[in-house]
């Protein structure tokens, strides 16, 4: 599996990501510029890491969506390539439109920074065929923008379409107020391109790769992305 | 010629700025206030004289980037 990690200014996670890419891919992936028109050849896995692009001026990720790179990501993910957006990768992608929403500024005004739990939804995707349905897995979360809304046409359809990737839960798995932390609608934390093959998410999975730090519970995405590659 | 876009949140949409700022201000003691919604004004100078072209330089500037219309209305005033 062939990855690249799109490097904004102010993105600041792309090291995490590349950590987490090499640990499952033994190749350490190149860093693209947004100023760039095209992705490496042979790019299978496009990733938009988290930070501050353009230090969230305008609205989050909004002018980092207008960037050259993103001509070349989009027509990646047209050919049915894979996109990954995390946190402020998510933001973008909801800016560029390649997927649907907004993330608001969340719902108590705080910037949230703490462990989270998330219950996967489905496990036939690139992204999760290392997790079982219903599991809950640990994740990093650290934004202040994360509040995901849609008006209701959206969001039926995201959910008849089973386009939900992860929820916000508690450690026992119950969706919550309390363990929603950010007022996301549906408790959604990430979700799905109509194809499958771009999955924008809050959560840090790629922070959840190693004992020493907290846990492995991100390492799956990781690996499953490796695998689907493999296997292709 | 001179122009401002004003950029604001559609009706229904949940403004957290907006009610932190309401809530300020009445802890303030400013009475009356019934509620206040927050949103983004661009004073923009442009060099073209015609109207009419201003207003549709504006209106793609506003659609491709100032606003979100996923949530945002925005509205146009040449001065």
């Amino acid at each position: 599996m062939k990855a690249a990690v799109i490097l904004f200014p102010g993105s600041n996670r792309e090291q995490d990501a590349l950590r987490a890419l090499e640990k499952v891919t033994r190749i350490r992936p190149p860093l693209v510029w947004h100023g760039e028109r095209a992705l490496p050849a042979g790019t299978d896995l496009a990733v938009l890491p988290g930070g501050f692009s353009y230090g969230d001026y305008l609205r989050c990720g909004a002018i980092a969506a207008r960037s050259p790179i993103m001509e070349a990501v989009r027509a990646h993910a047209e050919r049915g390539g894979l996109v990954l957006g995390i946190c402020n990768g998510f933001q973008i992608l909801v800016e560029a439109r390649l997927l649907p929403g907004v993330l608001m500024r969340n719902a108590n005004m705080r910037f949230v920074c703490r462990m989270q739990h998330l219950v996967v939804e489905r496990t036939d995707t690139p992204f999760a065929s290392h997790y079982a349905r219903g599991q809950v897995i640990k994740a990093a979360v650290a934004h202040g923008e994360g509040n995901f809304t849609a008006d209701a046409e959206t969001l039926a359809r995201l959910e008849g379409e089973g386009r939900v990737a992860f929820r916000y839960c508690d450690a026992l798995g119950a969706r919550t107020s309390e363990a929603n932390p950010n007022g996301s609608a549906h408790d959604i934390a990430g979700i799905y391109s109509e194809r499958f093959n771009i999955l924008g998410l809050m959560p840090h999975p790629e922070n959840l790769i190693d004992p020493l730090a907290g846990g492995t519970d991100g390492l799956g995405l990781f690996e499953g992305l490796a695998d689907y590659q493999r296997a292709a | 010629m001179k122009a401002r876009v004003f950029v604001t949140l559609k009706n229904g949409i949940l403004d957290p700025q907006g009610k932190a700022i309401e809530g300020a201000l009445k802890s303030l003691g400013f009475h009356g206030i019934e509620s206040v919604r927050q949103g983004k004004i661009f004073e923009i100078e442009l060099s073209a004289s015609d109207r009419g072209a201003a207003e549709g330089l504006l209106r793609r500037a506003c659609e491709k980037l100032l606003a979100n219309q996923v949530v945002e209305n925005f509205q146009i005033e040449v001065l």
